[in-house]
């Protein structure tokens, strides 16, 4: 069911403000998400206000700058600084996207970071992830085969195959899309979600799997893809430009298909 | 026995609705409901007709007679903008389902259709309807 309010221990409060040096030049001020786990209190919302001008472009900067000169007890994964591990992954400005490739000059005024929407928190920025990972194991995301392969060649596939795989390939699973879904929001315990929908759609459109009959009956299920209702939040934070509704589209049409 | 606290129930959940940055897919969607709510309502009125005009012609002019009343004029204006939206997004969903429109420039251009659309459509019938002498 839709709910529209948070749990009372999950409502966020004010918090602390940190201001900037008397000497800084471009100051910018960032409220970020903040919930320890090992105090009681609610989670807050902390200010830093932080000089621009001895800070990099990235919002991620802004973060690593926080927690090494103003608060180290901030907490958020970070990785690569590039795009491509996806582990910072987050809320910025109110739509989910990755921290190091989002530019501060992209937000609009107060730069706001939140912990990616309707997940457990581990600590400030840092979402439980478990369950996601959990239904990504559940579509059993590797190449399924009947046949068997000869003993002196790899399973091959034309040029035009692969490039079915493109813009399904591309994901990394950082869950932005997947926690940007009204419909993930509130039905995660049945629901697949984009993310995991887009990644068994990339073992169904793959040549090479044998599979494809079993992973459909596996979907079909009232929660498990048809919860999405087309919303399209997914595609539009999707820090790769990735179509996930588009791929859900084309699992739902294949549903329709095998039926005639 | 109260329930033991461990660090995974004690976890707060993360904002969703309360921060997520409302864009025109997400209002279209909610829109969706919202009026398919109202048409769900609203066909308690048209029962309501039908039954008032079979009961006779004293019931059945209670029934315009509200109609025609500020009030009625508004729910029948909301219910008429409520079937013009329901019908344009509804059509829009139908051709995403056959897998049209996933660009998404088209896909926003398609929910701007179906809200300013809803509108136009509403006027549209209502002019009609006044042209035609008004409800009562």
């Amino acid at each position: 069911m839709a709910e529209f309010t948070l749990p009372k221990n999950s409502k966020v409060q004010k918090g602390k403000k940190y201001p900037a040096k008397a000497d800084a030049k471009n100051v910018r001020t960032f409220r970020i998400y903040r919930w320890d786990p090992d105090d009681s209190a609610n989670p807050r919302m902390d200010e830093y206000e932080i000089d621009l001008a001895a800070c990099g472009p990235m919002v991620l900067d802004a973060l690593i700058k926080i927690k090494n000169e103003v608060d180290s007890t901030l907490t958020f994964r970070r990785s690569c600084r590039e795009g491509i591990c996806g582990s910072c992954a987050m809320n910025i400005d109110g739509t989910n996207t990755l921290a190091c490739t989002k530019a501060i000059g992209e937000c609009k005024g107060d730069v706001k970071i939140h912990p990616l929407p309707s997940m457990p928190v581990v600590k400030d920025l840092v979402p439980d992830m478990t369950h996601f990972y959990a239904q990504y194991a559940s579509i059993k995301p590797w190449i399924r085969t009947q046949s068997t392969p000869l003993p002196d060649q790899e399973r091959l596939q034309s040029k035009e195959d692969r490039s079915k795989l493109d813009g399904l390939y591309e994901c990394i699973l950082c869950a932005c899309c997947s926690t940007a879904c009204p419909s993930y929001w509130w039905n995660s315990d049945r629901y697949l979600g984009p993310a995991i929908l887009l990644q068994a759609y990339r073992w169904i459109a793959d040549s090479r799997d044998e599979d494809t009959g079993a992973r459909l009956d596996d979907l079909e299920d009232p929660f498990k893809l048809y919860r999405c209702h087309t919303i399209m939040n997914c595609a539009r934070t999707c820090p790769k430009g990735l179509n996930p509704a588009k791929a859900i589209a084309e699992i739902k049409q294949l549903m329709v298909a095998r039926q005639s | 026995m109260s329930e033991t606290i461990t660090p995974e129930s004690a976890r707060p959940l993360s904002p969703h609705i309360q921060i997520y940055r409302w864009q025109i897919q997400m209002v279209t969607s909610i829109l969706h409901r919202a009026t398919g709510v109202a048409l769900a309502v609203g066909s308690i009125m048209v029962c309501a007709l039908l039954l008032a005009l079979a009961a006779g012609p004293y019931p059945y002019e209670a029934v315009r007679g509200f109609c025609g009343s500020g009030l009625g004029l508004f729910l029948l204006l909301g219910w008429t903008w409520s079937l013009c939206y329901h019908l344009l997004n509804g059509i829009r969903h139908l051709l995403h389902d056959a897998g049209m429109g996933f660009g998404i420039a088209q896909f926003i251009r398609a929910g701007w259709i179906s809200v300013i659309g809803s509108f136009v459509l509403t006027a549209l019938i209502w002019a009609c309807v006044f042209a035609r002498g008004g409800v009562a």
